[in-house]
């Protein structure tokens, strides 16, 4: 089918192909108007959209779900001190899930590239074999990574497992990677060029106004700075307080109420662990066998949360 | 006759899977054709990213009636019996069976089992579903709230059986909601619209003019030509690439070749660099110069669309990404000549290449003291040979390789060139893994071979002494394909190599004591005599002389010299071929049958032939060919001369043939009985000199 861009109504400055922000509010009214709940970002540190609980948690269980949202993601290994124009240790994804996954969600992807500007008459949009797996979340999936002329601008994947736990019904999950799609959109080779606010001359704000201090600032935290011992003292603090918190909101035998009471704030500490482990690993104080173990550690957690959350209200367990 | 058309429509079935399955819908289908009793004249499958499709032509429509008499119990026979007869020829009663009569056995039940024949329409709708169900995809998935397994989401089934003089009819059946029909579609972005089809020859001309090319072998013609065409406009040669056009053919419906360009400065790349970068990261082609190994500035990318611009915007945006990619690749390239490939060596010792057999530093000085020992035996300077094997793991550890792990080996190559080290040890870096496969070529420079050899040995001592050995169809560590490595090296190379000694030498290297090395040395070696065994028969020789050859009983012949075992078999191969061969072989094997027997109740005859009890001319002309043939046999072969050797067992022949024909071994005096048994011992004996002839197989 032919897609159109849908964006020409809008002011030069919005237009997806203009502005970073441009492109994220084009995504977003789009899956808005697909009947997705437009989330804000997860309010901690993640290596990815998918730890966000809107994504892990509400793909295991029967319930239909649907959301979009950002998430800033912070991959410490990746940090270049602000000096490689295509590496970043905090980056944006825009996370869609669709539980069940809709039949023509294929479709749907392409026509969310029309809405941000892509002419799939004019360029070659490919769905190339990639299968998806996050050893720390015990997931796994089947898809593809979508081209648009040769570019990888999106991870489509059909969840089969979370947390250990065979997905059914399947969700369909599209993870853009903003900056590298806006390079594309914007036709700039290097990342902090890109337009933010879609303004020209003095009122205009590029990426690297924006983030590139930042990038240099958590490079040496990442590298060089951050606490190796405090590091490891929080993976296992957040490792035990995960357990504690699961056992506390295990239902009393007796009680009427056989639902889980304290997965979410559960989950949070899998998440922390898992990003202390990320720091620990940027600072190479990780050995090979280590590593290994580390990945187990917060897998064994996402799996107790994941088992838990079906034993929950939204995770469809009855009263 | 009427023909099949089948076509699954899914989204994009990846490109590696896509030519086994469509062999799998031939075979899957064809088979339960047949097991249903319907033969057909042809049948041919097709894959594109989008769909696999069938075509089977020649079908009856009908399958024949077939009429079966299922014999039972004898008339009268328990109750149990009767019951399991019925039910399982499927009737309600006894009066439902015929009786026969049979002279000897008396009478006994017949169920005579009548089916009709069936519509073939009716064999399709039932055996399609089930094959689409039980698809044998590698890797699979659901989607949806669906059940159904299939490599990606299955979205419609076109099926469709009928003569070609008029309208097939749609062979009806559901498979999780999918109903099928004979409706498709086209291009995914440039004919996507739904239309119906009839059969084969309609579909693939409606999907070529709705811009499918269903033939994956045409795509890969059309952009195997139309590469060349492309390169040819623009001075240059295609540097073709069978697996990569594959795959790319795999990857489009409608393939358009479109040329790219990227900055001339990124040729300073190793060439191989750039075409790894190329190839890998965005599937397009590289070109080079007319008749020279050197790279243009240009590529050659397989779009799967015809653009408004024709191509102009794809063109650019894969110039764009590849662009991106040369900086990457240069930047590493850049950052790796920083440091000394030696420099890295430290980090090695963080990494650890196995838990029971230490870290990778470890491994590597294992390596080079091996190199060193192998050195002098197969004509490399030993200290070069140190050297390269120091060096040759040292680039695992740099940028490039940890972003192209093929290129191991050849960016040590690179590098250590760049920082000026000789020539062999920089080859050697690149050389020491091969070969790779049976199709991989062996090293042939004498430090490579040292180093390659080195490598491959201290790898196989090592799984052997802490047990991982393959088992089956298990070989996690590749220890066959290290072995077979060996094996090549030494017979393309020719070098004289005692393996035992060497892994059992480096078996204490590894902290074994002399007696359990020993013991493993004597394992791998076996291990080695097997692999040599599938080498000689994957090359056609006679793998099955190996095992005569091992069991001769010289003393100077060497179990664990590769050559030495080879030219043996090579030479009683030679002489097995002549009619001398044969009828000694022949011979051997009547002398060693009589003696087998003789030998049951624990008699030997090994004592040597009294000249005095010799009383035909053939027995003392036999004795007089053993005495000369024996020492110039064992002669021969301590000298490595096995056609000589041969010839020496040759001129046993005729009077082993002339004993057999005159003389009864089975003599009336019991001493010359036992005299003529030692004197057929005596036969096998000298034959063994050179092989076992009883290992000899055929």
């Amino acid at each position: 089918m032919s897609h159109e861009p849908l964006t020409q109504e809008l002011p030069p400055h919005m237009r997806p192909e203009k502005s970073f922000q441009g492109l994220i509010l084009a995504l977003q009214r789009f899956w808005a108007d697909k009947g997705c709940v437009i989330l804000q970002p997860y309010d901690m540190e993640v290596g990815a959209g998918t730890f966000h609980p809107a994504t892990t948690l509400r793909a295991l269980g029967p319930k239909p779900w649907r959301a979009a949202y950002v998430q800033p993601s912070r991959r410490p290994k990746d940090g270049r001190y602000g000096e490689n124009p295509n590496r970043f240790q905090h980056y944006y994804q825009f996370q869609v899930i669709l539980k069940p996954n809709p039949p023509n969600l294929q479709e749907l992807y392409l026509e969310s590239l029309a809405a941000i500007g892509i002419d799939t008459r004019l360029h070659d949009i490919r769905f190339v074999e990639d299968d998806w797996e996050s050893p720390t979340l015990g997931a796994s999936g089947l898809g593809w990574e979508c081209w648009c002329d040769g570019m990888e601008v999106s991870q489509f994947t059909y969840f089969q497992y979370v947390a250990g736990i065979e997905c059914f019904p399947v969700s369909g999950e599209l993870t853009y990677g903003l900056e590298r799609l806006a390079m594309y959109l914007q036709g700039v080779d290097n990342g902090y060029e890109l337009n933010f606010n879609g303004r020209e001359g003095a009122e205009k704000v590029t990426y690297g106004d924006v983030f590139k201090q930042a990038e240099e600032e958590y490079s040496r935290h990442n590298f060089e700075h951050a606490d190796t011992v405090m590091l490891k003292r929080h993976f296992e603090d957040a490792e035990r307080e995960c357990r504690m918190l699961l056992e506390a909101g295990t239902p009393d035998p007796k009680s009427n109420d056989q639902r889980h009471k304290m997965v979410l704030p559960a989950y949070d500490q899998c998440i922390k662990a898992s990003h202390r482990f990320n720091l620990l690993d940027a600072r190479g104080v990780i050995s090979v066998p280590e590593r290994q173990s580390y990945i187990l550690r917060v897998r064994e957690l996402a799996k107790a949360c994941g088992a838990a959350w079906l034993e929950t209200e939204a995770g469809g367990k009855a009263a | 006759m009427p023909e099949l058309l089948l076509e699954l429509f899914s989204e994009e079935i990846p490109a590696r899977m896509q030519r086994k399955a469509a062999d799998d819908l031939l075979r899957l289908v064809t088979d339960a054709l047949v097991a249903a009793g319907l033969h057909y004249e042809g049948a041919k499958a097709f894959s594109t990213p989008r769909r696999l499709a069938l075509t089977v032509t020649g079908i009856p429509a009908h399958s024949a009636p077939t009429r079966e008499e299922r014999k039972g119990p004898k008339v009268g026979a328990p109750e149990q019996a009767v019951q399991g007869f019925l039910r399982s020829a499927g009737l309600a009663s006894l009066d439902e069976a015929k009786i026969q009569s049979d002279p000897k056995k008396g009478d006994f039940y017949v169920a005579v089992i009548e089916k009709h024949g069936r519509h073939t329409t009716d064999i399709l709708a039932e055996a399609i579903p089930a094959i689409i169900r039980s698809f044998p995809w590698p890797k699979s998935m659901h989607w949806g709230s669906g059940r159904l397994h299939w490599v990606r989401p299955l979205q419609s089934i076109l099926c469709t059986f009928g003569p070609e003089t008029e309208d097939p009819e749609i062979v009806r059946f559901e498979v999780d909601g999918i109903a099928s029909s004979n409706e498709t579609r086209g291009h995914r972005f440039l004919a996507p619209d739904v239309f119906t089809v009839r059969r084969f020859e309609d579909y693939a001309e409606k999907l070529e003019k709705a811009k499918v090319v269903l033939d994956p072998e045409r795509r890969k013609d059309i952009i195997l030509h139309d590469a060349r065409d492309r390169a040819l406009a623009l001075g240059l040669e295609l540097v073709e690439d069978e697996g990569l056009l594959d795959e790319v053919a795999g990857l489009v419906e409608w393939p358009v070749v479109l040329t790219g360009t990227f900055e001339e400065n990124f040729l300073e790349i190793p060439p191989e660099v750039i075409r790894a970068t190329i190839r890998a990261n965005q599937k397009c082609f590289v070109l080079r110069k007319p008749g020279t190994t050197d790279l243009a500035n240009r590529f050659v990318l397989v779009s799967n669309i015809e653009a408004r611009d024709g191509g102009v915007a794809i063109a650019a945006g894969n110039g764009r990404v590849i662009r991106a990619r040369l900086s990457d690749a240069k930047f590493f390239y850049d950052t790796d000549r920083k440091e000394t490939l030696e420099s890295r060596l430290p980090k090695f010792e963080q990494i650890v290449f196995h838990e029971k057999l230490g870290t990778q530093a470890e491994r590597i000085e294992r390596i080079a003291s091996l190199a060193a020992a192998i050195a002098p035996l197969v004509g490399a300077d030993v200290a070069e040979a140190q050297e390269a094997a120091r060096l040759a793991k040292l680039d695992l550890v740099t940028e490039m390789v940890g972003e192209f792990p093929e290129l191991q080996g050849l960016m040590g190559r690179y590098y250590a060139a760049a920082e000026g080290k000789a020539p062999a040890v920089a080859a050697a870096i690149e050389e020491h893994y091969k070969p790779q496969g049976p199709g991989d070529r062996v090293p042939t420079i004498p430090v490579s071979i040292a180093v390659a050899l080195a490598d491959k040995l201290d790898t196989l001592t090592g799984f052997w002494t802490i047990d991982e050995k393959p088992t089956g169809s298990k070989d996690p560590f590749a220890l066959r394909r290290a072995a077979l490595g060996v094996i090549r090296i030494v017979l393309e190379n020719g070098p004289r190599l005692r393996l035992k000694a060497l892994s059992s030498r480096h078996a204490t290297m590894l902290g074994r004591n002399d007696s359990v090395s020993n013991a493993i040395a004597d394992e791998l070696i076996a291990f080695f005599h097997d692999r040599l065994k599938v080498q000689l028969r994957d090359s056609g020789a006679r793998h099955d002389l190996v095992d005569a050859v091992l069991a001769a009983g010289s003393e100077g012949a060497a179990q664990d010299d590769l050559l030495d075992i080879v030219r043996r078999v090579e030479a009683l191969g030679a002489f097995l071929a002549t009619d001398d061969g044969k009828n000694l072989l022949a011979g051997t094997r009547r002398a060693a049958n009589i003696l087998k027997a003789e030998e049951k109740g624990g008699e030997r005859f090994d004592g040597a032939v009294d000249s005095a009890l010799l009383v035909e001319p053939e027995e003392q002309a036999l004795a007089a060919a053993i005495s000369d043939a024996l020492p110039a046999a064992e002669a021969a072969v301590a000298n490595e001369n096995y056609a000589g050797a041969m010839a020496a067992l040759a001129g046993l022949r005729a009077p082993v043939d002339a004993f057999f024909e005159k003389v009864l071994v089975n003599a009336d005096d019991a001493a010359v009985r036992v005299n003529r048994l030692r004197l057929l011992a005596a036969i096998r004996s000298a034959t063994r000199a050179v092989a076992d002839f009883s290992k000899i197989g055929g």
